[in-house]
């Protein structure tokens, strides 16, 4: 049986099949946890009401989205509008065929893994430009005009930290990247201060870069609903709507995912006891989760950034901040 | 594409880097806190002009006021600025005293400045949430409407209502304060000063808010003055123009508080006034809980009212700003005419010249730091 | 000095960032402050304004409304709607349809400071809603009253030697006969 399942052609479908219920699971769920999650910061239960402490509610969500008509707005370009939500759903999917949730469990162990998961997720600011563009909406354009340059600024500074992580590894197989961490919390790339001295600020830079990135608040630049209406989704209802709002989800997933892996030892225990196999991917998903609550307890906490500010931001603060680490990283490592 | 005729003609409608478009900001938009409909030609994201479109709830208060009599118009002054309800009663209910020389008690004096000022801090946390809305920050209101519960509770338990109080009468009040009011005042004093530090640390320090906040939309002193602005947007230009000290009315004379004034006028200056006033509400409300004297709740007032002839003003410090109301009697037992002079009317007009070349995002926070409430624009 | 100045400001303002974010956690852990309504339901407070209700005299367990109108013509939105007539052996009127137009009132309480008898009070219920629009335009407070004087004569078997005895024409049901209305 067991050697059944490794067969390739069967284990590849799995893994897909695997994939793409954890996406839909973990988008149906997360919202949930940050309804909930802002319910407790705002000192209300959240929903509480479909099933047990509101269990059912994604269900209720999904039903309630599947019911609705797709409505294609006279006037605009149909079929860059129907295929905007479907590109912005693929690309998480694939970036997650190369994730390792724990040593032997990745869907594809490919040696350009980081390489694979940046390139992928460009795809993202595409979806959104096009869905907006294609809404023939005012609010929707602005939005995307909008989604465009924060990318292409958050775009740069996310590269250098990766640059970064790039010479520190020395490899792009996020399996090895991980594997280099073992053995303790202090050998995670977080804490390898005495390779760069900067390194904590490197992951700061990267999780704020994943934050604009993912257009989560406060960098909700895309979606800015009390400017915006709903940004690029504003002429989207139904189903089109719901899929965007899971690939924002989707997205976060790949992002903290790829945080734990380059700076918080991916599957690795942090205090050496409790490793390898399914221990693993345990730990990967107590790490993976700590950073999405964090990520949803910065939006309920922050007013959205102003446009220009945010711009400055990457360009003022962040990309000078990670050339110097690049530098620094480079210095130091030949020097020791 | 599907090449509509539109489309085909703004594609070949001159240059495209002077194109412009129409951005239709409201009836329904999450940023204008009710109806209120912004014409915005705007330039990309940069508005060329903002023109306010108002009228969508108009409901002929000044018109009502001409067929009803004195007292008949009472709960009206309520609806006209939903949030700051209180005030606008005072003035109505201050100018008929006035004019037919009615004589309060003191004791409903001192209730009257306790329930307004309970009324202006709640109404400046609906703003302080709804502007942080605006800006993108969801928790905060939240938090303010946890504390504002406590006053609307208060005020519900004195008057029974908790947002249209029709509390005040000619000469004196609807009912007396009783001592649990008193109390729960109190408590509710001790209560607010540590949550307006929070309010500080979690938002007014935030670094994004103050990006978004400072140096933004400036409003400078004259602009206030050609259009009237009042209330704390003309305090956060730096003139400290507040009716409580310059045309003293009931018993704000005898307390100590400061007109905060601030002279950066940005929206930080007009938010930091609003903070600033919360507090020394808070010091009214102590002074005057210290101060109330025991006494009747309503003074002697005639059966049928009817106002001798001429006319006369009262204007009070509302939440937003100057309201004053002007009668015109001819001596019958209904008013020959009642104007209603709302601040945010006047806080609105001097937008479009504001936001001229602002982009939008900081065009929305400057118009949240206005604290416009649309009833009170249209009344 | 100024690169000083700017490299504080960014550390002053990530640490705003991060009092604010401890902010929020403090207020999550703390309970939860709002009320689950259905299954929760706060008590109104004494003075809490509802709708109108006609008051019920405890000694005799008659209304007290002498259909003076007075309410009628306080009322600044015109919502009130009442009758009287005059029973045989009773010296003043009384009420014999009151209805509240609910849709239009604005629970200002000029009708009830305007009672002389204290006739009417507000009833402290908030949660009023039907089906029918009619139970709010035309709100029969009589009726109410109606089945508050079943209830007092319930709660009372033995009446306390009837200062009025009841005349015999008096009809039983709450609906008046509209030829006995007054002019």
């Amino acid at each position: 049986m067991m050697k059944f399942l490794t067969i390739e052609p069967v284990r590849v479908l799995l893994y897909l099949v695997g994939i793409i219920a954890f996406t839909a699971a973990n988008a149906a769920y997360l919202v949930l946890a940050e309804r909930k999650g802002a319910g407790r910061i705002q000192r209300r239960p959240g929903p509480n009401e479909a099933g047990w402490a509101g269990i059912l509610q994604p269900v209720a969500d999904g039903i309630k989205l599947l019911a609705k008509q797709v409505m294609v707005p006279p006037g605009t370009d149909s079929l860059l509008f129907r295929a905007a939500p479907l590109m912005v759903m693929a690309p998480p999917l694939l970036c997650l065929a190369v994730i390792p949730f724990g040593d032997t469990i990745v869907a594809c162990n490919l040696n350009i893994g980081l390489l694979f998961v940046f390139s992928f997720g460009s795809i993202n600011v595409m979806a959104l430009m096009l869905g907006g563009w294609a809404s023939r909406n005012k609010f929707a354009i602005i939005s995307s005009a909008r989604v465009v340059s924060q990318n292409v600024a958050y775009e740069i500074p996310m590269l250098l930290v990766v640059i970064t992580m790039l010479m520190v590894t020395g490899t792009m197989n996020l399996g090895e990247i991980v594997r280099q961490q073992a053995g303790g919390f202090w050998h995670w790339n977080l804490l390898k201060v005495w390779v760069n001295p900067f390194m904590p600020v490197t992951f700061i830079i990267f999780f704020i870069c994943m934050l604009a990135e993912t257009n989560r608040a406060p960098f909700d630049m895309a979606e800015a609903e009390s400017e915006l209406v709903a940004g690029a989704f504003t002429e989207y209802g139904g189903m089109g709507f719901g899929v965007f709002f899971m690939a924002e989800y989707a997205n976060i997933v790949v992002g903290c995912s790829l945080a734990t892996i380059l700076f918080l030892g991916g599957w690795q225990s942090p205090i050496g006891v409790l490793s390898g196999g399914w221990f693993g991917a345990a730990w990967f998903l107590v790490k993976l989760y700590a950073l999405i609550f964090t990520v949803i307890w910065i939006r309920w906490t922050f007013p959205r950034t102003q446009f220009y500010s945010l711009l400055n931001l990457s360009w003022k603060i962040l990309i000078p901040v990670s050339l110097v680490t690049l530098l620094l990283t480079g210095v130091m490592m030949k020097i020791l | 594409m599907n090449v509509t005729k539109e489309t085909l003609h703004l594609a070949t409608a001159g240059d495209a880097p002077q194109e412009t478009f129409v951005l239709n900001l409201g009836p329904q938009h999450p940023a204008a806190h009710g109806v209120l409909r912004v014409l915005m030609t705007m330039d990309g994201e940069w508005i060329q002009r903002a023109e306010p479109i108002i009228g969508y709830i108009h409901r002929m208060h000044e018109k009502m006021g001409e067929n009803r009599t004195w007292a008949k118009f009472l709960p009206n002054t309520s609806r006209i600025d939903y949030l700051s309800a209180m005030h606008y009663t005072h003035a109505f209910v201050g100018a008929v005293e006035r004019a037919a020389k009615i004589e309060v008690p003191l004791r409903a004096e001192y209730a009257r400045v306790i329930t307004s000022e309970l009324n202006r801090i709640s109404s400046h946390m609906v703003w302080w949430g709804a502007l942080l809305l605006d800006l993108g920050g969801f928790t905060p209101i939240l938090y303010a409407f946890d504390d504002r519960e406590k006053i609307l509770d208060l005020l519900e338990a004195l008057c029974g209502a908790r947002l249209t109080y029709c509390y005040y009468r000619f000469g004196g009040l609807y009912n007396d304060v009783d001592d649990a009011f008193l109390k729960g005042t109190r408590d509710f004093v001790k209560h607010m000063q540590p949550r307006l530090k929070m309010y500080r640390d979690l938002v007014t320090d935030n670094i994004i808010l103050r990006k978004r906040l400072e140096e933004i939309g400036p409003i400078s002193a004259e602009l206030c003055r050609k259009y009237g602005a009042t209330g704390p947007v003309i305090r956060g230009s730096g003139v400290a123009y507040d009716v409580r000290r310059a045309e003293p009315y009931s018993v704000y004379p005898k307390l100590d508080f400061k007109i905060p004034v601030y002279h950066e006028c940005d929206s930080m200056a007009r938010y930091m006034v609003r903070m600033d006033e919360m507090e020394q509400s808070l010091r009214i409300i102590d002074q005057a809980l210290d101060q109330i004297p025991a006494g009747p709740f309503i003074g002697k007032v005639p059966r049928v009212l009817k106002l001798p002839v001429g006319e006369t003003c009262y204007a009070v410090e509302a939440a937003r700003g100057r309201f004053m109301v002007r009668i015109v009697s001819d001596g019958k037992e209904i008013p020959y005419r009642v104007k209603l002079r709302t601040p945010s009317f006047s806080n609105l007009s001097l937008y479009e010249e504001a936001s001229r070349g602002m982009i939008l995002p900081d065009a929305l926070a400057m118009m949240g730091s206005l604290d416009l409430v649309i009833p009170d624009i249209d009344r | 000095m100024s690169l000083f100045s700017s490299i504080s400001e960014v550390f002053k303002g990530f640490k705003s960032l991060l009092v604010g974010m401890r902010i929020t956690a403090g207020q999550a852990v703390k309970p939860t402050i709002t009320v689950q309504y259905p299954h929760q339901t706060l008590k109104m407070p004494d003075r809490f304004r509802g709708h109108l209700e006609l008051t019920i005299d405890p000694a005799t367990g008659q209304t007290k409304c002498t259909a003076c109108g007075l309410c009628v013509r306080a009322c600044p939105s015109d919502c009130i709607d009442l009758d009287g007539l005059k029973k045989e052996g009773e010296k003043r009127k009384s009420v014999s349809k009151y209805e509240q137009n609910f849709t239009q009132c604005s629970l200002c309480g000029c009708c009830v400071d305007a009672c002389p008898s204290d006739a009417i009070q507000y009833s402290k219920d908030y949660n009023v809603v039907s089906f029918n629009r009619d139970d709010f335009g035309k709100m029969d407070l009589f009726r109410k009253a109606e089945i508050k004087k079943q209830d007092w004569l319930k709660a009372h078997p033995q009446p306390p030697a009837p200062v009025v005895p009841p005349p015999p024409t008096t009809p039983a049901a709450p609906a008046p006969a509209p030829e006995q209305k007054q002019p």
